[in-house]
């Protein structure tokens, strides 16, 4: 254990002052219950709250798949079933998904580019701080009269202004709200990421040697910032047909129920994307590490990811194949969705590139990303065939869009996000994890998802609708298989909330890089110290995958690995 | 940290061993396509079969491009494998801007020339029954229904049917046939072509047939024109697929399509028997809430059972 108090400290000793996470350190936990404006103070504040969130969405899975086990609606009432699946939607979304990739941008960026903090370090905390507060907003909602909201993730009018009990306080309400505030603190964090990597950027690091990681952060969070504002705009009149009597989207007051599906989907679709650009970020940085390869086609790479914001925003008509939309529609949408196959093949065959000819180490990490990979292309091909315009609109709003869905969300961006915080935890934690847990984490999450999420495509193409609860016996197989791989699922979190909490509290030390891995996070002690590399920033003379050139990364590489591994320089 | 060395380079697969691959992989993708039609129900519209051709299309090449990459994946994990304990780098390919370039081009060429495939098959299935959405001056929700009017049930076979109206409510169909019949389960002729109104009462549904690979939201305000033609005789399942509250999960019906003379049969019958309320499921399930003190979270009450000639019989089995 870490200690004050001994002789020769092996780490800098300015991590005794700041305040920085320093497992053991005096009053080491009590920051994270603080407003505490440290970008990696806040990047473990979100991961943590967005676990804690991630096991309610999987519980609320779970109910779901066991009611789902048998045909009939038989455990819980139908109308508790479309409670709680709405909830699993919005919780995994905006309590997990969102909140720990921002975990990740406050964790990696300022190291990654040598920032010693955020462009604005109180923003950012404010920015965290809503997030418990939409949190518990979110949660309320099971406590009033009549229970959450019901009308499903899409929160589709006049479903959702229909509110039967009457009362002005109900599940739907507080559901909008949690939404408007968690669109409200996506949008300060959007602003601070792309800043920072704007403008904070260490002396040498141009945009072409910047890591990809922060290159899929700019495009990510630049969506966030030109689709929210869409989002809000539609949740207020959402908001305002419902509580208030107004008729943006009511047909009977001269509105229109599309309007809104415009709105939502003009950011919701993008927001796929913002959740899986970080991911295509972390396979970018991981490939290379665990296969000693630089990474293939570095500058084509990035730049995909800014084709992929730009197409993403002139996609959203393809969730509307089966409304209210005219032909010319259709075709336009379906070849812009098509086109995105491009970029993001760029990005695949690239990966796979890396792999060739590598030296590849099959740690927990790397596991994640080969699997997250596999299960990417296929839902890339699902994918293509949901854009192709006849084939959605026998499948659209069935089970095979589920399983799309969740191929991509978690199959691919859930396995990313766990693969980013094995690999990152010990340099963000000072501890090592064990592989072995990490190994049974992976086995078990990679047989369960796959049972989950596979059988449902069969499902929708025989023609399952989505969000029912009870269904016709034809459907019976797929949904058993479905639910014992959700159940394994739960059992997987076991080894890993195991491995995190051991490993945090009494896994062996971490050197500072213990992958051999390129990068400026890696020239830092583990954990870093509060401002990073604070003055002293190191001036970047090569690309960040230089795996195998045998060219330093930066100015005077020696004297900050020494300073890292706490030597005298 | 800089290399600590580099390792030899390793093996490579040989021309043939590619050919040999690229052409297993054909044949597991042609394999792979003509599978792809077990996965779907029976074709029972002139749509369906446009629509699993372009699906036994996707499921081709998909299955290519999925069998391809992880084969390449497969043969890095054989044999590029780093010993254990050995720390050396691998080889360091930065890039190659020609295969960059192919693969680049080639997936945007694949997705252009399928893409150019569906706007023609798009075009085909709106000659074969469009949609139209049309602008209702009067609330549908509160006006009193159309009156139908339409061919008589006894015009030449090849002529349209219609139009029929399909009224959706939180939670049951009604079809009211030109004739005036009304019923809660749906009869078709085959082989001729059926002209549809859909009218949404409350909130919005989804009208999806999955034996005819056909779907279409019903929009409250709006009343939509529809068209399809069955090919195939059968029982088949009419699913909501737009989710609509409470219990839309039992706002399911039966769709008949049956031959010409039984079809007519069926509708003299029909116009000789008395409404009475149909059987509903949503109705059947609200009242056992009821029973058990109304335990469960909000939901609107579902509407009353239409009042129907021909009624939905849950005992019958469809076929897909």
């Amino acid at each position: 254990m870490a200690s004050s108090s001994s002789s020769s400290p092996s780490f800098d000793p300015r991590m005794i002052k700041e305040p920085q996470p320093l497992p053991g350190s005096p009053g080491s936990w009590r920051r994270y219950f603080s407003f505490n404006t440290d970008a990696k103070v806040i990047g473990i504040q979100y991961i943590a709250v967005a676990l804690l969130f991630l096991l309610v969405g999987g519980l609320l899975a779970m109910i779901m798949r066991g009611e789902l086990i048998t045909p009939p609606a038989d455990l819980v009432d139908p109308t508790v079933y479309n409670g709680l699946y709405t909830m699993h939607g919005t919780v995994m979304l905006f309590l997990f998904l969102f909140p720990v990739l921002n975990g990740f941008n406050n964790l990696l960026i300022p190291p990654m580019i040598g920032a010693p903090d955020m462009a604005f370090p109180r923003l950012n905390a404010l920015a965290f701080w809503l997030f418990p507060v939409f949190g518990v907003i979110l949660m309320a909602s099971f406590l009033v009269p009549g229970g959450p909201s019901g009308s499903g993730w899409w929160a589709y009018p006049p479903l959702s202004t229909q509110n039967p009990l009457g009362h002005a306080l109900n599940g739907q309400l507080l559901w909008i709200l949690a939404v408007a505030v968690s669109g409200v603190s996506s949008i300060m964090g959007a602003v601070n990421f792309c800043t920072t990597i704007i403008r904070m950027r260490a002396p040498g690091m141009g945009l072409f040697k910047m890591p990809i990681f922060c290159w899929t952060a700019l495009a990510a969070q630049l969506i966030q910032l030109m689709g929210l504002p869409v989002l809000t705009a539609g949740a207020v009149m959402l908001l305002f047909d419902l509580s208030f009597g107004t008729s943006f989207f009511k047909p009977e007051g001269g509105g229109d129920p599309m309007l809104y599906q415009h709105f939502f989907w003009f950011y919701s679709h993008p927001a796929v994307y913002v959740m899986v650009l970080p991911i295509f970020g972390v396979f970018s940085e991981l490939f290379p590490v665990y296969a000693r390869k630089p990474l293939f086609g570095y500058h084509v790479v990035a730049i995909a990811s800014f084709a992929i914001t730009g197409l993403s925003l002139i996609v959203w008509v393809h969730h509307m194949f089966y409304s209210g939309t005219p032909q010319w529609m259709r075709n336009v949408f379906m070849v812009t969705t098509m086109l995105i196959a491009v970029p993001t093949g760029i990005k695949v065959f690239a990966w796979i590139a890396t792999l060739w000819r590598g030296s590849i180490r099959l740690s927990t990490p790397m596991l994640f990303c080969l699997a997250g990979l596999f299960n990417f292309i296929f839902a890339g091909i699902t994918g293509v065939m949901l854009a192709t315009v006849p084939v959605d609109i026998h499948v659209g709003n069935t089970y095979f869009v589920v399983g799309h869905f969740h191929y991509v969300i978690f199959n691919m961006i859930t396995f990313g996000v766990f693969a980013a915080i094995y690999h990152w935890f010990p340099k963000f934690t000072g501890r090592m994890y064990y592989e072995g847990l990490g190994k049974l984490h992976f086995i078990l999450t990679f047989i369960g998802s796959t049972l989950n999420f596979l059988p449902m495509h069969w499902a929708g193409l025989m023609g399952m609708p989505r969000r029912v609860a009870s269904y016709d016996p034809e459907f019976a197989s797929a949904n058993v298989l479905a639910s014992l791989g959700a159940f394994l699922l739960g059992v997987a979190t076991i080894p890993f909330l195991l491995n995190i909490v051991s490993s945090w509290v009494r896994g062996p030390k971490a050197p500072p890089n213990p992958w051999n891995a390129i990068g400026l996070e890696w020239l830092l002690p583990s954990p870093p110290a509060a401002e990073n590399f604070a003055e002293d920033v190191p001036t970047v003379i090569s690309g960040p995958y230089g795996y195998g050139l045998g060219q330093p990364l930066v100015e005077d590489q020696e004297r900050f690995e020494r300073r890292a591994a706490g030597l005298k320089p | 940290m800089t290399s600590t060395g580099r390792r030899q380079p390793s093996a490579s697969p040989n021309l043939v061993l590619v050919a040999a691959g690229l052409g297993l992989d054909a044949l597991a993708s042609w394999t792979m396509a003509q599978q792809s039609y077990h996965w779907l129900p029976v074709q029972a519209s002139t749509a369906a079969p446009y629509v699993d051709n372009l699906f036994a299309l996707e499921t081709g090449i998909g299955t290519f491009i999925l069998l391809g990459c992880s084969a390449v994946i497969a043969w890095t994990l054989l044999f590029n494998r780093a010993p254990k304990y050995d720390l050396d780098d691998g080889d360091p390919i930065e890039g190659n801007l020609t295969l960059e370039i192919i693969w680049t081009i080639i997936p945007l060429l694949v997705v252009l020339a399928i893409a150019w495939h569906t706007i023609g098959i798009n075009h085909t299935l709106a000659t074969l029954g469009g949609k139209q959405r049309l602008a209702t001056a009067a609330p549908v929700a509160t006006a009193a229904l159309p009156i139908a009017t339409g061919s008589p049930p006894s015009a030449a076979d090849s002529a349209e049917l219609g139009p029929i109206q399909v009224i959706a409510r939180q939670w049951s169909w009604e079809f009211i046939y030109p004739n005036g019949v009304r019923s809660s389960e749906l009869h078709l002729p085959v082989d001729r072509q059926i002209h549809f109104r859909l009218i949404s009462m409350d909130v919005l549904h989804g009208f999806y047939i999955p034996a005819f690979r056909l779907k279409q939201d019903l929009i409250p305000g709006s009343v939509i024109d529809y068209r399809l033609t069955p090919s195939r005789q059968g029982r088949y399942r009419l699913r909501d697929s737009m989710f609509s509250g409470g219990y839309f999960a039992t706002n399911q019906t039966d769709v008949v399509v049956e031959s010409g003379a039984d079809f007519a049969a069926w509708l003299a019958a029909a116009e000789r028997a008395p409404l009475r309320p149909s059987f509903n499921e949503a109705n059947d399930l609200w009242q056992q809430r009821l029973a058990k003190r109304n335990r469960g979270w909000a939901t609107v009450p579902p509407a009353p059972p239409p009042e129907v000639n021909v009624s939905l019989d849950p005992k019958n089995t469809h076929e897909a």
